[in-house]
Formats: C-alpha cells, structure tokens, sequence
C-alpha cells in the first residue's frame, strides 16, 4: 500500500495503482475519454491530466503508477489550463453535429466539454471528416466524430475477443475500422456502444428515435440468456425503445449480450393481444370469459401441464398450485427431456457462481458453447484465461474466443487441478445418455464442500425457477414425453415453445398461455395472451440459482394479462382458488421467493454407462432461438449478416 | 386656510373642469385607435405569434428533430418524433404543437440550432373549434412557406442583437 495525498486528502491504495485510481479514491473526479476500468490502459486522449508535486509537465494520471508518499493536485490552474487545451484540440477535429447525434444528452465529450471546456474555439481550417464503416446491422458508425481513444477496439481485442477492429494511418489521419469491412463478428458487440465516449459507434435500431431525457427508465432482467443480465429498460409513452446493460459485478460487470440488448423489437410484433378459441378447426377470436368457460368445460380428466424457458417464478409456482389444487402431478419443465431430477439442487446449478470462475485455474466444458449460449459468462471465462485459467472443452472444434483445447470425455485435463471447473451445457443433457453424462461431469468437477466446481449452463432465464420450485413430474406424474402422443386429455402449456407441438395427441385439448403466436399458439385450443418479460413485475432466477426482480416497464399488449393473474382467475373458474390475490400473497406462498432455498447437498448422480456418441454442434444461430427473438426484426436482420458477413458490410 | 382652499375649489368644480379640458383637447388630437381589421398596428421583429416550420432555400426541411424545443417548451406543447430518413438523415416524422398548450414564449425558438421552428408574426390564427389548434408537421410546414420572406426578414433584422 502506498500513501498519496489529492488536494490534501490522505489515501492508502495498493501499489501499481494508477494515479487516476487514488484520485477517484479520494473522491476526485478526473475527466477521461480513453482510460476505462476494464480495458487496458492506453493513455491517448490526454483528458486525464493531473499536476504531481515536482514533476515539471502535468501527468496522464491514468498511466501513473503512484508512489509512497506522492502529492497530486486536481484542481490547480496548471491542470485546468492543461484539461483546456486537451479539450480544444480534441474538438478541433470533432464535428458541431450535437443536435443530430444520438449521443446527444449522455455524450462524454459533450459534458467534459462544459466542466473543463473554452467556451469557443480558435480553429478556423478545415475540419478532418472520414468516411464512415460498415461494421454489421447492429452498430451505426460516424467515424467524423471518432476521437480516437480506442476503446472500442481494445473492448473488442481484450473482452470480445474478437480483434476485428483497429486503427489505420496515425496523427490525424488515424481511422478505426476493420480495414476489410465485415460486419463484427461478436456476441457483444452492443457494449460498443456504451463504451464508445462520444457518438461515433451508436446503436442502429435505436437511429434518431429518442433523446435520454425523455425516457422512463425500469430495472428488469434479461431472460433471453441463463445468465440473468440485469438490465434497464427505457420507455417513451409505453413502447420499449432500448435496453441497457446494468452493472453487476457478480454477474455481468458491466456486459449485456446482443440478443438480449436488441431482441426488444420482437416484443412489438406477432403478439398474442387477445384470447383466442378454436372453433371448428379454426381459431377464432374471443374474450376472457369465453375463453375461461371453455376452460371450465375441457380441462379436465388426464390433465398436465408444461412451463417454457422464460416463464417467471411467479407465474411457475401459480400454474404449480393449480395443478396441485386439481391432484395433478404431470408437471414438466425439461422441454427437451434434459436429464435433470430437480432432486439435489447443485446437479442444476452454476455452483461456483459466474464470478467464482476468476477463482478456477482448470475449466472443461462439455456439451456446450458459452460463446452461443451465455456471451456475457464467456467474456468472464476469456477474462480468467487472461489471468491464467486454461480451458479445454468436448465437443465439436469451436472458436470460444480464448484459447482452448479440444479434448474427449475420458481427458485427465483437470487432474492436479486445485480448483477445478466444469460447465456441461444444459443441451448436452437432452441426448439419450443424459443423465450418464451428468454423473461423468460431477465425477469429473470432483465437488468438495470448500469448492464445488460443478456448473450446469442452462440456456434461458426462466428454467432454473421451474427447477428450484419443482416443476416436475410428482412421484405418480408423467413426464413430457409420457404426456405426448395422447398421454393426457388436457394440456397447458404456459410459454412452452421448445419442443415440437406436432408431438402433441390429436385429441388433447391444449391451452396455451404465453405472449408469442408461435408454433405452439399455432396448435393451441385455447390461448390466453400473457405478459412478456418487459411486461411483469417479476422474479428470476439465473443459471446460478441467483434470485433477482424485474419490473414492468410498459403494459401487456390489448387484453394481455400478467400470467400468475390468469392462472389465479382460472383456478377460480375450475373450482380451486388459489389462495393469492396479489403478488406479494403469491410470493408469501414459497419460501423461494423470500430467498430461502435448502442447502446445495454434494450428492453425486447415480452414475451410468456413457453413449460415446459425438456431440452436436451448437445450433449456429444465435440470434433467432426462441418466440421473442424469432418475431423481432432486427436478429433477423442479424442472422442474415451472420451467414453472409461479406455481403452485409456492402 | 387649507380648508377654505379644498371647499373653494370643490364648489366651483375644477376638477372636473381640468377632466372636460383635457377631453376637449384630446378631440384635435389625431385619434391613437385603428380601425382593427382594415388597419394594424407596427409589430416587432421580435413578435412572437403563430409558429412555423422553415426550409431552406432548396425546398430541404430545415428541422433536424433535436428535440430541442421539445425539451426546452416550459408549457410541454411540443411533441416530436423522429425516424433516419430514406437517405439516412435525421428528420421528424411527427412534429405536433398544441396551440392551446403553448404559452408563447418564444423558447422553442431560442433553442432550434438550425432556425427551424419560429415564431411569426401571425396573430390572426382564432378557431372555431380546439380541434383546429393542434397544429401538426404540415400544417407548420404550410405556415413556414406562406410566411417564409418576412421570417427570413425578421431574423435578418434580429441578427444583430443576438
């Protein structure tokens, strides 16, 4: 630790630490443009000078190191002076264009150019322009208002992964791009976005539509991936306009992956906004309370039901309780018939947490594709790489964006390893020898009470509540292929869009509750238009078993209700009402939701005899993997780029 | 003595005297009333009436959709939305003023970077109905045409005061 001293106050701070860093810890704020807490320090834009005690210029504080004892001085006219004129000639070569940015009103130049700005400018000779670049259909570049500060490409170099961008010519002529333009090819690519300082790299969906004074801003969760991204969520006159990563140090640092950041579209379109009945073969609209009194008349008998992959907690332990009410115990979640029991908590969890990953020193990955499936987890494992984690994984030859071994699944890799980690993908668990590979994974991880290093990556933000509240079939209950090809009369689907309803019996009766007109609406008897996630004051688990809320941002769509109130007002029409009327009731009702969950007991699987069988290839597409991402145009307009890179950057 | 003075003049009615003279004159004076609507008064450059859309010279819209005026308009009278352009520039698809809102403050002006959004000299703009003082786009773009060579006037005679 060394003692420095900022305009007089007295700060310890480690060694190594960046001057920038003591002044902040002293409570000083320190203007900046390049320097950013997660990126390499790069020391280019200038901003950050500061006047230290005996050195004869002001220093960048952001590639000082401190040493014992220094004095700096934040607020002295040598460094205001200096701030001035970094600040002049940074405008020099930036256009006047503020009205028609989108960064206009969250613009770090435009603010620092009022805190520590002239008022005017001497500059009369001709202002630099540059032409702008194609870089994909999410990010809009205009490259005249660059300042050169390469965060953007030392984000994509050191937390994508993916060094695609760079800097050509130097001194004023220097330009950022991918030189041969291509569209980039990450999963994080948003975050360009956020950490671009001024308003050369801003969002594509989001050109001219809004100024951020006029947006209500809500905290929600992301559900389109496992890894429960907190999320902000920014409105104007009930229509999402964007969605904002939150931070999180646990969870995602300050990273949201793209479906996730620019799927909202798909919220807007193809939605169910009213009840609809099938009569003669066709469904026809209706209203509520045709809709429940075909309920009351068909739901009945054999009865089941199944929940998807983004359904709340809430609207889960609603559906449960009804078909407790009701003596059913064909309950299911595992849409895919993962091997998954539900019986002991740390076989479906992210056991070591995604922060815990930093902590590992050997990962396997087995059955799965962080990249594809939890970019925002694979950013955390590229950066445990940086610090020494070495990584091999099964499965078919892949780019995880780190360094990676290819192995098979009778690899020593992790033997000797102190901490050793393994991530099985929940789609590894859906082939037939599932449940043998689980055992192999918990064998192979070795958990100890001091480190389990078991993890289950799951693929959606609502699967790890229907786990934990126990949506699965009761020691008598059928399980989801025992309910298919006619294994009940009656079958409620809420949200269950991941497997094919063709599956489904002729004569079952489905009722499907959900927000999309997907392929399962499609052979619904009944839909009851539900609530999507931007539209509910809901609970969410991530893959780690982490418990978080999420508030409604804008109203469900026409006649759309929250889904726990429908199942609450059906329960009522079946004779069985539910014993909540309002969500906190509904909450007091499981003591999940209050936090308490039994303890993760470190029993391993019963072991079986593996299949040997080659993994699949993750599904390529990333962008179109479920009801919200499938409506939405802009991840159609994504996989089209994706397959054709070349043609999209025309 | 003080009370002799009021009660003489009070009884022999100066007052009232001094009221009829000063009437009396008025009547040769030429007349400070207009014959309103045949005749109007002088207004300022500076005269803040019915507002109006601007181009420029090529016939291009001058509102770049900012929102500026939207954000500054202290009576919230302005609604704007805004959408890239078939060529890719920014411009409103929806320009909204309620006239009935609008406190004539003449902010919305002050704001626009480009001259876009003014404030004419119209004054003359009474309805029948509220229905007809929800202004929108076209109807401001309309006014900024009909009135475009003393707008243009009127900013040239302000330039040098600002």
């Amino acid at each position: 630790m060394a003692k420095v001293t900022v305009d007089g106050i007295e700060v310890e701070i480690p060694n190594g630490a960046s001057v920038l860093q003591a002044c902040e810890a002293a409570g000083k704020e320190i203007p900046r443009f390049c320097y950013h807490e997660r990126l390499s320090v790069a020391g280019n834009c200038r901003m950050c000078l500061v006047e230290v005690e005996k050195a004869p210029k002001p220093v960048a504080s952001c590639a000082y190191p401190v040493m014992e004892g220094m004095k700096i001085f934040t607020d002295t006219a040598m460094v205001r002076n200096a701030r001035r004129g970094v600040m002049e000639f940074l405008l020099i070569n930036h256009p006047l264009d503020c009205p028609i940015c989108d960064q206009g009103g969250e613009c770090d130049l435009q603010d620092q150019a009022v805190a520590y700005g002239k008022d005017s400018s001497r500059f009369d000779e001709q202002k630099r322009s540059v032409k702008d670049k194609n870089i994909g259909p999410l990010i809009k570049t205009v490259m005249t208002r660059c300042i050169q500060c390469t965060r953007c490409i030392r984000f994509a170099t050191e937390v994508a992964g993916v060094p695609e961008l760079g800097a050509t010519g130097r001194g004023e002529t220097m330009e950022v791009g991918t030189y041969v333009e291509k569209a980039l090819s990450s999963e994080l690519s948003g975050n360009l976005i956020d950490i671009c300082p001024v308003g050369a790299l801003t969002s594509r969906p989001y050109a001219f539509v809004s100024r951020p004074w006029e947006l209500q801003k809500t905290d929600s969760i992301d559900v389109l991936d496992a890894t429960g991204t907190p999320i902000r969520i920014d409105t104007r006159g009930g229509e999402v306009l964007r969605i904002l990563p939150r931070q999180d140090e646990a969870i995602n640092e300050e990273w949201l992956a793209d479906r996730g950041r620019f799927s909202f579209d798909g919220l807007k379109r193809r939605r169910l906004d009213r009840p609809w009945i099938r009569r003669n073969g066709k469904l026809v609209a209706a209203t509520w309370p045709e809709a429940f009194s075909a309920i009351a008349a068909n739901f009945k008998g054999r009865i089941g039901a199944v929940v998807g992959d983004t359904v709340d907690a809430e609207a889960i332990f609603a559906l449960k309780s009804l078909m407790t009410a009701l003596g059913s115990e064909n309950l299911d979640c595992r849409q895919q018939g993962e091997a998954i029991t539900g019986e002991h908590r740390a076989h479906h969890l992210f056991n070591t947490a995604i922060a815990g990953i930093e902590a590992a020193d050997r990962l396997l990955i087995i059955g799965s594709n962080p990249r594809l499936e939890a970019p925002v987890i694979n950013a955390r494992i590229r950066k445990a790489t940086l610090a020494g984690l070495k990584v091999a994984y099964v499965g078919p030859a892949t780019d995880l964006t780190y360094a990676a071994t290819q192995v098979g699944l009778d690899t020593d890799f992790l033997t000797g390893a102190e901490r050793p980690m393994v991530i099985l993908g929940r789609a590894a668990l859906a082939r037939p020898d599932g449940a043998a590979l689980l055992a192999h994974a918990w064998a192979l991880a070795n958990p100890t009470p001091e480190w389990n290093g078991f993890n289950l990556l799951h693929s959606f933000g609502g699967q790890v509540a229907a786990l934990e509240l126990g949506f699965l079939p009761g020691p008598r209950g059928l399980n989801l292929a025992a309910m298919m090809g006619g294994g009940v009369d009656a079958l409620w689907l809420l949200g269950a869009d991941g497997f094919d309803p063709a599956r489904i019996g002729q004569n079952t009766f489905v009722i499907y509750q959900g927000h999309h007109g997907d392929a399962a609406a499609a052979r619904a008897d009944i839909i009851l238009p539900g609530a999507a996630y931007t539209e509910k004051d809901a609970t969410w688990l991530n893959t780690e078993g982490r418990m978080q809320r999420g508030w409604a941002a804008v109203l469900p769509p026409g006649e759309a209700r929250e889904d726990w109130k429908i199942i609450r007002a059906a329960s009522a029409i079946l004779g069985k009402p539910l014993p909540f009327d309002t969500i906190e009731a509904l909450r007091g009702k499981h003591p999940l939701f209050a936090g308490i969950v039994p303890e993760a007991a470190l029993e391993a699987p019963p072991p079986a005899p593996l299949s040997g069988e080659a993994f699949a290839a993750a599904p390529g597409n990333y962008w179109q993997v479920d009801p919200i991402t499938r409506a939405s145009e802009t991840m159609a307009e994504c996989a089209r780029s994706a397959a054709t890179p070349a043609l999209a950057a025309e | 003595m003080m009370t002799l003075d009021r009660l003489a003049r009070s009884f022999l009615l100066v007052e009232i005297l001094s009221g009829m003279a000063s009437t009396f004159r008025e009547m040769f004076r030429p007349k400070a009333t207009i014959n309103y609507p045949y005749e109007k008064a002088p207004i300022s450059p500076r005269f803040k009436g019915e507002h109006a859309l601007r181009r420029y010279a090529n016939g291009e819209e001058r509102c770049i959709a900012c929102k500026l005026c939207e954000a500054v308009c202290p009576a919230q009278a302005i609604t704007i939305e805004a959408e890239p352009r078939e060529d890719g520039s920014r411009r409103t698809t929806r320009y909204d003023i309620d006239m009935t809102k609008c406190i004539y403050c003449g902010l919305c002006e002050e704001a626009c970077p480009v001259d876009a959004i003014v404030e004419g000299p119209n004054l003359e703009f009474a309805t029948e109905t509220r229905e007809e003082l929800m202004y929108d786009k076209d109807r401001l773009l309309a006014n900024g045409d009909r009135w475009e060579p003393i707008l243009a006037k009127r900013l040239e005679l302000d330039a040098p005061y600002r």
